[in-house]
Order: structure tokens, then C-alpha cells, then sequence
């Protein structure tokens, strides 16, 4: 525990209760209570969304959207119930402009297909920032390289930080499209994605917000950010895996064409021609995750109750006792340093090799992420094989932190 | 010593722990005295493909026998590294590539490792066996 912590550990939600509406925390790994850091990759999800998945598969399994008997039109009704939801959540104008995917990664590969073969041509650009997950890269570069345009990247600091004025300078009229990280996966920060929207839209260049770290963390509107389009997950939202949304500016979705071919996205085909469903059908081919669907509008449910300024202020309160708690830990560096950041710690511990620390901490009971967490650039940059990865979430205890702080220094005991 | 010897030494070496801790605390210090591996022979062609922490894997044919050095830039897996040259080098080609490798699940070790590190180590043990029947082939047309 930081011996002369200032930091108030009195948090809005009551977290021993909380935990208990997630039965994986009380689990054991290797005779010891887990501790479970590692949100970013994936949260662990209330009862109420494993609830109200078993409830679709136990009493109203049932493809949507044609059929005419009573499952199929209860499963339609709740399906769609959770599209109204994410409209609720996320502040989106219009209800067709929520679109499901599979998660952020098919999300950001809708826009970097559709858009790139709608206004893509060469000579133009897009750009991504240098601390994007691979998700936010490998698109466009797929994107670029298909219709002869370039992949731009706006440089951060060592601290971890875009850097806006070289942004600004970045934007000039071959650019036709900005991709971004609202959150770091692997720095924590908090990119100013509110100015680099304004900034982008000053020159007429629509904005992709890639939401999958920010989503969970705090109050995300996309009318106050003016995003042309927002991706996100539902799995980092307490929700299930498998299921996701694309927010896209009704402008944009109905100018790019669809996405994939089938199931609901037509509204006639013959061999001639085929006619495009509306919005938001129009990209939704196929049959959806429907469990899955309904399991997000549960975690939706959950965090509405919990009250997502809530969550924020209870993570940001962590944050601050995880950061100063690490600091006690000899030759511990922190990997992303920026003044403004979400729950996510990356660090390495003197000369100790990430994967060695992490499975000494497995080895607690303690989950963290070791490696590149699919951001091999931000590696590169910093010059390092990887890192250690706590990222917390607002069931994360300051017990649990001290846990892995004394893990650590025990890992750096053993390592040295 | 044999292949099989050295591998019942170490199951008897691992017999004395108790918990996992200690294991991995002899797994650290064998990784930490293992003999570095010759700076210039820590090249991309010596990589072992398959592991998520650097392994570097330099081979040497020495009066009929076949020598292993080996070097990563994560002390467990060197520690790794260090058991598997312990049983292997310095053993004719053809009992490298006939040995059954038996020792890693009798200590438990492949039920205690992460399945990118396990891998990772079958990885390096499949690259010892093809540089043992490599030589072995060799060998044979000479």
C-alpha cells in the first residue's frame, strides 16, 4: 500500500457489493483468490448478461427478422430493443445509424472497405495515430494499398501523447479520412479526440472514433464528439464476445455501399440485380449474434444503473492508487506517462523480460497482459519487446493492488 | 549419461520442491547459469520461430556428437532452455532424434506453463530434432 497515499480510497459504488454480481471474480487460481487485471483485453461479465443470454436459449431461441410465429417476433422485439439501447448509450441521433458487428476489428474494416472503395483513390490519405492497435492499422493499410493512397501517422511524445499542432499540419486536402484511438489499449491515454474531430472536420475530413477502450470507462455521446463514425466491443463492455457496433453518421452510411453480401441486408434480388436493405440492415448480412446481442443490452442495463460518470470518477480514483502503489517498486518504468489517462498501466520492472514477470504473477492468482498487445508500432517506438499490462476496472480493489504490487516485487526479487 | 539419465535426473531434482514457487525459482537460476551462447551466432536464422520471447539456438557437430547453445531474452525461458541443452547436447544425432522426451510432463512443467511459453518449447525441441536427423542424413551420405 503507498505509505503516505493522499488519495482518497472512498469510491461512489459500494465495489464489495458490486463484485458479487460477477461470479468469476470469486473464483481460485492455484489455491489463491484470482485477481483479475486484465480488462483491456476482455471484461468479466455480470449475471444479468449471462442471465439474459441462458433466457433467449432457454425460452425464446429464434431467428429474427422474418418469422412470423410468436419466438421469432419475441426475439425480434428484444434484439432490436438492444439497438434502441445502444442508440440511449452512446447518444446516436437516429436509430439506423447503430449498426451490429462482430466487434471494433469488423467495425473499423466495414469503414476502411466501404469508404476506401466509395472515396478512395490514389494520391489521397488517411491517417491513423502511432498509438493505434493493429485493429486501427492493418485496415487501412489493406485500404491504402487496394486503391493506391497512403497511410499518414500523427507522432505522439515519449510521454505517450498525440501530438495536436503536428495533427493539424497533417490535414491537408489528400486527406480523406481519420482513424483514431479514443483510448490507448496499451498506454492508457485519453487522446483529445473531441479538438482532433473539430480540427479534421475544419478541413471537410470526417473522423472514425475506435472506442473499444473508452466505451467501458466513461460517458462517450457522439453527438457532443461529432463523430462520423464510433466502433466499439461489446466483450470490453461487460457484454458478451462476438458482438459490437459501428456508430455511423447517417450522411455516411448511406452513401458508402454495403459491406457484405446476404440474409438481411437485400431488400429484392433477382440474378439481375439486387436492391439494398435500408439502414441499418443494409450492413447487416447474415444472421446475427442474436444471444449475443441481447447479453450486450443486459451490460448496457448494468452500466446504466451503475452510472457511467460513476464508473469513471471509481476507476480514476484506482488509477491514481495503482500508479502511486507501482511507484514504490524499484527500477519500475512506466510505459505511457500521459496527463491524461484511462485504467490501463503498462510498465516493465528493470531488466526482467514482460513475460517472466507476468507468469510469476500467474502464478498469484494475478492476471495481467505481457507482450505487444497488438500494438507492435508503439513497441518499436519505445524500443522495447513489450510490456506488463494492469488494466483495471471499477470491481479492481486496492486490496487487489497491493496483492500485485507485493507480486511484483517478489517477481523482481526472483528475476534480478 | 545417456538422454534418459539426464532426464530422470532432473524429475529427481524437481521431486524436491514442493510448490510451484520453488520450481520456478531453480527453473530462474538454471536460466541464469546457463553459458551464453556466442554473440554472432545470435542471428534471425537462429531464431526459433514459435516463441514469444526471443530464443536463439546455435548447433555444432563435435567428434560425432552433436553440441547445443542457446540463448532468449527471458530468464524462464532460459531457464527452459537450459534443461532441455542439459538433456540433449552432446548426444549422437540419432539418439537426439529418436529420444522420447518424457521429462517435462513428469514434472508437471507442461501443466504449469502458459501454452505460448509450452509451445514455445516444443517449438525449440522440434528444431533440436530436425538439426539432429539433419546431421544424421548427412551423416550417412558421407
Amino acid at each position: 500500500m503507498p505509505g503516505n497515499s493522499t488519495i482518497s480510497t472512498a469510491r461512489k459504488l459500494d465495489i464489495a457489493q458490486l463484485r458479487s454480481d460477477f461470479p468469476i471474480l470469486q473464483t481460485q487460481v492455484y489455491g489463491k483468490p484470482l485477481v483479475y487485471l486484465d480488462n483491456a483485453a476482455t471484461t468479466q461479465k455480470p449475471s444479468a448478461v449471462i442471465q439474459a443470454m441462458n433466457d433467449y436459449y432457454t425460452q425464446y431461441n429464434s431467428n429474427i427478422h422474418r418469422g412470423v410465429h410468436y419466438l421469432s417476433q419475441k426475439a425480434t422485439a428484444e434484439y432490436e430493443l438492444v439497438r434502441k439501447k445502444v442508440q440511449g448509450f452512446i447518444n446516436a441521433e437516429h436509430l439506423h445509424e447503430v449498426i451490429f458487428t462482430k466487434g471494433t476489428t469488423e467495425s473499423i474494416n466495414l469503414v476502411a472497405s466501404c469508404f476506401g472503395r466509395k472515396f478512395l483513390r490514389p494520391g489521397n490519405s488517411i491517417i491513423v495515430s502511432a498509438m493505434e492497435h493493429h485493429s486501427n492499422i492493418v485496415p487501412w493499410q489493406m485500404a491504402c494499398e487496394e486503391h493506391g493512397a497512403e497511410l499518414r501517422v500523427a507522432p505522439m511524445n515519449e510521454k505517450g501523447e498525440l501530438l495536436l499542432e503536428e495533427f493539424e499540419r497533417m490535414l491537408d486536402e489528400t486527406v480523406k479520412l481519420v482513424s483514431v484511438t479514443y483510448v490507448s489499449n496499451t498506454l492508457g491515454t485519453v487522446n483529445p479526440v473531441k479538438e482532433m474531430i473539430e480540427l479534421a472536420h475544419g478541413q471537410g475530413i470526417p473522423v472514425l472514433v475506435d472506442a473499444a477502450q473508452a466505451i467501458q470507462h466513461m460517458p462517450v455521446d457522439v453527438q457532443e464528439l461529432d463523430a462520423d463514425f464510433l466502433a466499439f466491443s461489446g466483450h470490453k463492455m461487460y457484454g458478451p464476445t462476438g458482438i459490437g457496433v459501428l456508430y455511423g453518421k447517417e450522411k455516411w452510411l448511406q452513401q458508402i455501399p454495403p459491406y457484405q453480401g446476404g440474409g438481411d441486408m437485400i431488400k429484392t434480388v433477382t440474378f439481375e440485380k439486387t436492391t439494398y436493405n435500408d439502414l441499418p440492415l443494409k450492413f447487416e448480412a447474415g444472421t446475427p449474434a442474436i444471444a449475443e446481442g441481447i447479453g450486450l443490452g443486459a451490460a448496457i442495463d448494468y452500466l446504466q444503473h451503475l452510472g457511467m460518470a460513476n464508473i469513471a470518477e471509481t476507476e480514476a480514483q484506482l488509477l491514481a492508487y495503482t500508479t502511486e502503489a507501482l511507484q514504490e517498486v524499484k527500477g519500475l518504468r512506466f510505459i505511457g506517462e500521459a496527463e491524461s489517462k484511462a485504467a490501463s498501466i503498462s510498465f516493465l520492472v528493470g531488466n526482467t523480460h514482460p513475460f517472466d514477470v507476468g507468469e510469476i504473477l500467474d502464478k498469484h492468482g494475478i492476471a495481467v497482459r505481457t507482450g505487444h498487445h497488438c500494438t507492435e508500432p508503439i513497441m518499436h517506438y519505445y524500443g522495447i519487446p513489450g510490456t506488463v499490462r494492469a488494466s483495471l476496472a471499477f470491481y479492481n480493489t486496492t486490496e487487489e493492488i497491493d496483492k500485485l504490487v507485493a507480486a511484483i516485487q517478489k517477481a523482481a526479487m526472483l528475476l534480478s | 549419461m545417456t538422454i534418459n539419465a539426464r532426464q530422470d535426473e532432473i524429475v529427481e531434482e524437481f521431486e524436491l520442491f514442493d510448490d510451484w514457487m520453488d520450481k520456478y525459482e531453480y527453473i530462474i537460476q538454471l536460466g541464469k547459469e546457463l553459458p551464453l551462447i556466442d554473440a554472432k551466432y545470435k542471428t534471425d536464422e537462429n531464431l526459433i520461430k514459435g516463441c514469444q520471447s526471443k530464443v536463439w539456438l546455435h548447433t555444432e557437430m563435435r567428434d560425432g556428437l552433436l553440441h547445443f547453445s542457446a540463448d532468449s531474452d527471458a530468464l524462464i525461458t532460459k531457464g527452459l532452455v537450459s534443461m532441455v541443452i542439459q538433456v540433449l547436447s552432446g548426444q549422437k544425432p540419432k539418439d537426439i532424434a529418436d529420444a522420447e522426451i518424457y521429462f517435462i510432463d513428469k514434472i508437471g512443467l507442461q501443466s504449469h506453463l502458459s501454452p505460448t511459453r509450452s509451445n514455445g518449447l516444443l517449438s525449440m525441441l522440434k528444431q533440436m530434432k530436425l538439426y539432429a536427423v539433419a546431421y544424421q542424413a548427412k551423416s550417412l551420405q558421407q
